[in-house]
């Protein structure tokens, strides 16, 4: 079967003069094994050599400073799911962007979030989409939450201890499961639930999130708690902000609600609402 | 706690410094009891000399500077502190913030260690300058909730006390039983 969909997705003039070999050759080159075969340096310990160059806690003179910091959270309801994530890049102390796209969109259905490593997310949720994509193609019906979780988890366990950062979390809503919430990250835990933050923000997203979180919300109750939560995390949180980018997950597919700037949002809820009292918004 | 043993489950980690300022404290086993009590002696030494108590403010400052003098001393203080008081002459509370590298700042709320990640957010959102005792329990609730909730440490209880113009009380605070994430 791959290799039928190998021969249909290469353009025509390319298949000709194939012998077998070479369409089995070509059939593994796209759709590729779980694990790919990366070239790999010639170090014993992968994961203490990346520690050592990359850990900017213990070492800020380390060389390779990786873009971390997020704060991304979904959670279910009786309406769906939202997710919501902050649009902040920081590499060490800088701020590399605040205009990061960290929903990434697999299909009309389903929704990918990234945190940890900027490039390691960005590399394998596109390649999740394409594994989707490919499911798709073969099964001629769309992809389940549980198993493109399970390719994306199985994928980074196979890379276990070479210093894979990612912790990611997949919602969407399926004929057969409803809507589906899985938390993955790169030591390969994988959880279905109701709730996850995750990032370096998540205990304060957590935070406003727990005490109001009910699974009979209404849709607009969900989605404002669901920003207000990323704007809790921004606001506390030295490597979240920028923007939230806010998503509800329906049975007809997702619906994106804004990619909305923190800022006013913040100035919004303290003046009009007197929360944040810590803050003061007077010139003394 | 000694290594991963409890040795006590309701220790009682303030200090009464004069009628209407009491300290908490928390930090390094032997430092928190020293210093608190050598700041309590010293506090009700001034109110005893001078007939007079010292207000929280002035309260904060002494306290800050006896950290700064220790922190530049051969075997300083690791010890943070909450500092809440009622100043009787503008009839206001006040909190101070002060860890043991002596940073003092006034703040409407506040909290130290692993429970600030989890409760500043719940405070950020659902504290209000003029709210009643009644609705400062309930988002004390809401903190304790959430750390049970989330915290993967068992704090065995807390102790809660009262600061207001009638002085210093401690009031009762039912455990409420066991908080499962969603």
């Amino acid at each position: 079967m791959d290799a039928l969909v190998a021969q249909y997705s290469q353009p025509s003039h390319s298949a000709q003069d194939t012998t077998l070999d070479d369409s089995l050759a070509l059939s593994s080159k796209i759709a590729p094994p779980l694990s790919l075969n990366f070239e790999l340096p010639p170090i014993d310990s992968h994961s203490a050599w990346l520690r050592a160059m990359t850990d900017d806690h213990s070492n800020p003179q380390c060389p390779i400073k990786i873009a971390h910091g997020t704060t991304t959270l979904a959670f279910r309801f009786k309406g769906g799911i939202i997710v919501a994530t902050d649009s902040r890049a920081t590499a060490g102390n800088w701020i590399a962007s605040q205009t990061v796209k960290k929903v990434i969109e697999i299909n009309s259905c389903l929704l990918g979030t990234m945190a940890g490593g900027a490039a390691d997310c960005q590399y394998w949720l596109a390649y999740l989409g394409m594994m989707c994509r490919l499911h798709e193609l073969r099964h001629k019906r769309r992809i389940s939450v549980a198993a493109a979780s399970k390719i994306l988890a199985n994928l980074v366990y196979s890379y276990k201890g070479m210093g894979l950062s990612m912790g990611t979390m997949c919602a969407g809503v399926t004929p057969t499961e409803g809507p589906a919430l899985y938390y993955v990250d790169n030591d390969g835990t994988r959880l279905a639930g109701n709730m996850f933050c995750v990032g370096s923000g998540q205990t304060f997203a957590y935070g406003v999130l727990d005490a109001e979180y009910k699974y009979e919300m209404e849709e607009d109750e969900a989605l404002e708690l669901g920003k207000r939560s990323i704007l809790a995390a921004t606001h506390r949180d030295a490597f979240s902000g920028g923007f939230i980018n806010l998503y509800h997950v329906k049975e007809e597919g997702w619906v994106k609600h804004g990619f909305m700037d923190t800022n006013p949002i913040f100035w919004k809820t303290k003046l009009e609402k007197g929360e944040f009292s810590n803050v003061t918004s007077k010139l003394e | 706690m000694r290594g991963a043993t409890i040795l006590k489950a309701n220790e009682d980690k303030t200090r009464q410094l004069n009628k209407h300022t009491l300290m908490a404290y928390v930090g390094e086993a032997g430092d928190t009891i020293q210093f608190a009590e050598y700041i309590q002696a010293n506090i009700q030494l001034y109110s005893m000399r001078n007939s007079t108590d010292l207000t929280p403010s002035e309260t904060s400052s002494f306290v800050r500077t006896e950290l700064a003098r220790s922190l530049r001393s051969r075997s300083p203080y690791t010890v943070n502190l909450l500092l809440g008081g009622f100043d009787p002459r503008t009839s206001k509370p006040e909190l101070y913030w002060i860890d043991y590298l002596a940073s003092c700042a006034p703040v409407p709320y506040a909290a130290h260690g692993y429970a600030q990640y989890y409760c500043l957010s719940i405070l950020d959102k659902h504290h209000h300058p003029d709210i009643s005792l009644e609705q400062g329990m309930k988002i004390l609730r809401m903190c304790t909730d959430e750390l049970k909730r989330r915290l993967p440490i068992d704090f065995k209880g807390v102790v809660v006390k009262v600061v207001d113009g009638e002085g210093i009380r401690e009031v009762e605070y039912e455990d409420g039983g066991q908080v499962l994430a969603p």
